[in-house]
């Protein structure tokens, strides 16, 4: 496939929580940055994507950005809102409406699990009236079976928590940067089991933005343009086991990552094999061991024993989610797509610092997946 | 004052408990809960409103170990007071997977394929005083 489409400016706003900082606010300061790494000004923009979930309207920021008059289109995608955003940039630039434009999200969640009101207007919520309707107890139920299924133990999940929050140490804009030891996070608090609460992200704050351009215009920009290779979104199809269901059916089918992943690979020409560094929807420690082999990395099982041998640490075979993932840097849902590209980017560029994966990693992979059942996949080359 | 339905479009309340309402498609026999005006199997949208049955197994499962945010939630959501609660998808044959609140809340007694019926469950009160119940499932033995 031709290289179509460059990421030539990346920017973002320190996830967590920024008490009296708008998610919006949050949003425009990731632009600014982006801005100034490709050396542009948001006046050379010509249309940009926006992403937010409780944030506000990502347009509305043209008032304190500048009244360009550049065309400014919202997206709403679930968890992958912001992921959306950069698909949509994307195929912008490949149809060849414009040459240059902005990605942007960012989001500001209430404290605590995700609040779902699922009720018809004028009737009673059963459904989370009766204590279901969490995304938690999705992840609880889908992690268990996964475990009996395939024989994970709970120790791999304290791994994964434990690699998240160590990583996260490693990079000042996450939110959690204390590591903690396996044992920590089995004896923090039982959630939904067999999930503690250290093997849970928390919805949080931030923005992104990603400056792209067309790839033979990309040295105007950057020295180091990096390429985007595929952006997909799926959504669910019957069978599959899907977060925020009342019923499933009765037969089984692979969910959405399955078919993003495969889709992206087809549409970049290559295949898991040639992947040298993945950023995996973890919303629970669980989450990235289902989604390495939900995404073609391994077969169902043998994370177990790739977990124990270290091939996701940063120093490993496959490092997987190098800046701590989720569980490190919380999910801003509308930006938590883009944290991940933005991570590649950095690795790609060679400039992660202390966490920076060695031998120049050439070609790089990112993952979501969220409510109602949806996942999008991103395959970044040097 | 007496116990009503959570909601009686998705559960009537009968003497011999809860039962629930789901769709079931003329076309291809697929089932859905609770009722919606077409089916995602087929996209036919010939579709009924049927009873649902009362036992099956039990699929996948959790523990709920927080207290949810009310609202929506309509139980004990006081940290202090809250229990814990299982929550799983019991296998209706013929039918469907149903997600429902578990009677069991101890790890170490639930397991996938276990046999479960329906049974009511008081979760809070209606604005006249009458309880409101809803479904939950428990082990037959
Ligand atoms: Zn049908």
């Amino acid at each position: 496939m031709s290289d179509d489409v460059a990421i030539v400016g990346i920017g973002i706003h320190p996830f967590g929580r920024h008490e009296g900082v708008s998610g919006m606010e949050q949003g425009a300061i990731a632009i600014r940055k982006a801005c100034e790494d490709a050396g542009i000004s948001w006046n050379d923009l010509q249309f940009a994507f926006g992403g937010s979930v409780a944030a506000g309207s990502p347009d509305h920021m043209v008032s304190q950005m500048g009244l360009t008059g550049l065309q400014f289109i919202n997206v709403v995608n679930g968890c992958a809102t912001g992921g959306s955003a950069l698909i949509s940039t994307f195929n912008t630039i490949k149809s060849g409406a414009y040459d240059l434009g902005v990605a942007v999200g960012f989001d500001k969640h209430e404290r605590g699990a995700f609040r779902v009101q699922t009720g018809k207007q004028g009737e009673r919520d059963w459904y989370g009236g009766s204590g279901m309707a969490l995304t938690t107890q999705f992840f609880g139920m889908k992690i268990n079976k996964y475990m009996e299924d395939y024989g994970i133990t709970q120790s791999s999940l304290a791994k994964v928590a434990s690699k998240a929050f160590r990583n996260g140490s490693k990079n000042e804009n996450a939110w959690r940067r204390q590591a903690f030891g396996e044992e920590e996070v089995l004896q923090s608090q039982m959630l939904s089991y067999p999930l503690t609460q250290y093997m849970f992200c928390s919805p949080g704050e931030g923005g992104v933005a990603l400056v792209l351009a067309r790839a033979d215009k990309a040295h105007q920009y950057t020295d180091k343009p990096i390429f985007l290779k595929s952006a997909v979104v799926r959504s669910r199809k019957y069978g599959s086991f899907e977060v925020l269901a009342p019923s499933l059916a009765l037969d089984y089918a692979d969910g959405p990552t399955v078919d993003a992943s495969k889709a992206a690979f087809e549409a970049a020409g290559i295949g898991p094999e040639d992947i040298d560094i993945a950023q995996l929807q973890d919303t629970e420690s669980g989450a990235e061991i289902m989604h390495m082999a939900e995404n073609g990395f391994c077969e169902h099982g043998e994370q177990e024993k790739m977990l124990a041998d270290g091939e996701t640490e940063i120093t490993g075979r496959l490092p997987v989610n190098t800046d701590g993932g989720c569980l490190a840097n919380g999910e801003p849902v509308g930006a938590s797509g883009l944290r991940q590209v933005y991570e590649n980017v950095l690795q790609l560029r060679g400039q992660a610092g202390k966490r920076q994966v060695p031998d120049s990693p050439k070609v790089a992979y990112t993952h979501v997946y969220g409510a109602p059942g949806i996942s999008g996949v991103t395959i970044l080359s040097a | 004052m007496g116990q009503v339905s959570i909601n009686e479009n998705v559960m009537d309340l009968t003497p011999d408990g809860p039962r629930l309402k789901g769709m079931r498609c003329k076309e291809c026999n697929n089932h859905v809960f609770p009722m919606q005006s077409g089916c995602p199997k087929c996209t036919s949208d010939n579709v009924e409103e049927v009873q649902l049955g009362n036992k099956g197994t039990l699929w996948a499962w959790t523990i709920q170990g927080f207290p949810p945010k009310a609202p929506p939630y309509l139980g004990e959501a006081n940290p202090e007071k809250f229990k814990a609660y299982g929550v799983g998808y019991i296998e209706l044959p013929g039918q469907l997977k149903v997600e429902s609140r578990l009677t069991i809340s101890d790890p170490t007694q639930l397991k996938s394929g276990m046999m479960m019926e329906i049974v009511g469950e008081a979760i809070g009160e209606d604005e006249n005083g009458n309880e409101l119940v809803t479904f939950a499932f428990a082990p037959t033995d």
